[in-house]
């Protein structure tokens, strides 16, 4: 019989990702509605005691996989061993991140047992016994709500980063950890080459809570070093439009919108980029936007909390000035 | 070398979208199809190859009669022959059941490579490239950004948050592609190229011709489904700030900090 619900952890480079803790979160608020229990599934190298913290997020159990060849995500060595858990602790609901690697994952896990699966959700809840997801489509021009047919087990969900609550950690609790004895196969097929990491730690857009956003209007890529000195001092990352893209202006990893990233951070700051259709259906779902630009008329004002009509390059150096007197004062 | 590239019709993405009368599928009246975008740099990926290392490209698409004129601009890009499986009874179907279907569409193709974009950009389910591979026991290598086919290997790069990973496959295997117009800038149709896309073999199948009944897939063999959509909350109308230059950035300052804290 299907129980429980089941949380599959992102490990990376010694420590659990933020996304962990949120799906972990999720699955305590989901496995109380159901009234049965939350276990985790932490996959990677060098998780030891780091994975009874997962407790600190509501987290009864963890299975432990913690191998030299886990150290990076790579479908034939994760699959197999998720897939031989999931199928001896058989829960009625797994969710994982909706990362780059957590969706790759989820789709493989889905098609290997045989279950419906919602990507990229933003909302979960449980009506009679049973998942609903909903979830953005077309980059969040409409949102749609998934079920899962009568008595499929088990129902995935990928969660998006950034949305789904975390519960503020309490330390007092930890999680049991079991070293889960499962082969890890070796892994012929693909190879990682290598890895290189952003420089200067840069967030990533769907990570970050901040955006600072340029476009067209930044007249060069130059200018671009204006809003990298308002991100630093916000924590924030920066991001761009497709012309700013196209332009060679920014690398493409920065586009936003319904051909580039889909972004939901807690601010967004768009400055001298218009607002077409495309690049409103990538942000949209910002809980705050301010738009920088020179044309009253521009769409993006319609979508913004927070309007400034004017020239970009007389504003942005008074908004930097203003944020480093706040910063020195708070 | 053989590659296949798995290619969806989806709306133009300067679709403002409605909701149909059921409340649960999109109005698609006064719809202007596209190719994917996702799928465009897949083709445009495939022709590179094509180019540089000579391949035979075939365009592989589930959809109704309307896709057609879809693997058609592919042909015209420079694709060779196109196969669109087209049944109702794969109405419904969830993400699993199109990657059954392509997947034994599959069968029946030659391929050393198989290319799809890394979502459609109407449903952006993420999965069916990555289900289509599970299907079919290859290696998937995700989100790509560059590719290169050398000794019977594919390399390709990938942003992952925060890095950039290099990734070796054995092929055969399937390439979901990624990055922004500006990587792949996906070359246009020329006036020759859609005069011989008119000859260009294009068949056209239904589930039956594939081994598959209606129960394996479409609504009834669907795991999940869309019960209902709704659009997103209208934001509220915001304010316009006023003053000089140096008051409007402190009183925006003011907002974020002590009504959104948000900063
Ligand atoms: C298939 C397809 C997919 C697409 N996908 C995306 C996508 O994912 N993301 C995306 O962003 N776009 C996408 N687009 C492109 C989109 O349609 C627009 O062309 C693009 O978003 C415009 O970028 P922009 O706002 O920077 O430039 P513009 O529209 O040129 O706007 C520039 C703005 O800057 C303002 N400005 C100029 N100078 C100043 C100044 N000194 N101070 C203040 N303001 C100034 C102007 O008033 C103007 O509003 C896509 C298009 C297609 C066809
Ligand atoms: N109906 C379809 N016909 C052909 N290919 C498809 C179809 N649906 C999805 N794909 C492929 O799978 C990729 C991912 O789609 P999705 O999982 O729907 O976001 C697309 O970019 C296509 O390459």
């Amino acid at each position: 019989m299907a129980q429980g619900v089941c949380v599959i952890t992102e490990f990376r480079e010694g420590a659990f990702r933020r996304v962990s803790f949120e799906i972990a979160s999720e699955g305590r608020r989901l496995a109380d509605e159901l009234g049965e229990p939350l276990c985790a599934i932490a996959l990677g190298e060098g998780i030891g005691d780091l994975a009874a913290d997962l407790g600190n997020y509501g987290v009864e159990k963890v299975y432990v996989v913690d191998k030299p060849n886990l150290k990076h995500y790579l479908a034939e060595t994760y699959v197999p061993v998720a897939a031989a858990l999931l199928i001896t602790l058989e829960p009625k609901v797994i969710l994982t991140p909706a990362s780059v690697d957590g969706k790759d994952l989820s789709a493989r896990l889905a098609a290997r047992l045989g279950a419906g699966l919602a990507t990229d959700c933003t909302e979960l809840k449980v009506e009679g016994g049973s998942l609903k997801a909903k979830r953005p489509m077309y980059a969040g021009k409409v949102f749609a709500w998934y079920e899962w047919s009568q008595g499929s087990w088990p129902q995935i969900a990928s969660c998006r980063p950034n949305v789904m609550t975390c519960l503020a950690p309490d330390t007092s609790k930890k999680a049991e950890a079991e070293k889960a004895e499962v082969e890890v196969p070796e892994g012929d097929q693909t190879r990682m080459i290598s890895m290189e990491k952003d420089t200067g730690g840069k967030l990533d857009l769907t990570e970050a809570e901040i955006i600072v956003s340029g476009g067209r209007g930044m007249k060069g890529p130059e200018n671009f070093a204006m809003l990298e000195e308002l991100a630093k001092l916000l924590g924030a990352a920066v991001g761009a439009s497709r012309s700013a893209v196209d332009s060679g202006w920014r690398p493409h990893a920065d586009q936003v919108g319904q051909t580039g990233k889909v972004v939901t951070p807690n601010l967004y700051i768009a400055c001298g980029i218009s607002g077409a259709i495309q690049h409103l259906a990538g942000m949209s779902s910002s809980k705050y936007i301010v738009a920088v630009n020179k044309d009253p008329e521009a769409p993006i004002f319609s979508k913004a909390d927070y309007g400034v009509v004017e020239d970009l390059f007389q504003f942005v150096p008074a908004l930097i000035e203003e944020v480093k007197t706040l910063k020195s004062t708070c | 070398m053989n590659i296949v590239v798995l290619l969806k019709q989806v709306p133009d993405t300067e679709t403002k979208i409605r909701i149909g009368g059921d409340g649960k599928s999109i109005d698609t009246s006064d719809i202007r199809w596209i190719i994917n975008p996702y799928d465009e740099y897949a083709v445009e990926a495939a022709l590179r190859l094509k180019d540089s290392l000579g391949a035979k490209v075939t365009i592989l698409s589930m959809g109704s009669e309307r896709a057609v004129e879809s693997i058609r601009t592919a042909l015209a890009m420079g694709a060779d022959q196109g196969v669109l499986v087209d049944d109702p009874a794969t109405a419904g179907s969830d993400a699993l059941g199109k990657a059954k279907v392509l997947a034994a569409a599959l069968r029946s193709l030659e391929f050393d490579l198989i290319f799809c974009g890394h979502r459609a950009v109407d449903d952006d389910e993420n999965q069916v490239g990555v289900m289509v591979a599970e299907l079919m026991g290859l290696p998937h290598l995700g989100l790509a950004v560059s590719v290169e086919v050398e000794d019977g290997k594919v390399k390709m790069a990938r942003p992952i948050e925060g890095a950039r990973v290099t990734l070796e496959g054995k092929m055969p295997a399937l390439v979901t592609f990624g990055g922004a117009h500006a990587i792949w800038n996906p070359r246009y149709a020329s006036l020759p190229g859609i005069m011989k896309a008119k000859k260009k073999p294009l068949e056209t199948k239904n589930l039956g011709d594939l081994g598959l009944s209606a129960a394996d897939v479409g609504s009834q063999g669907a795991k999940v489904k869309v019960t209902s959509l709704e659009l997103p909350a209208e934001r509220q109308p915001g304010r316009k700030l006023e003053g000089e230059t140096a008051d409007k950035a402190k009183e925006l300052v003011r907002l974020l900090h002590e009504e959104a804290k948000v900063i």
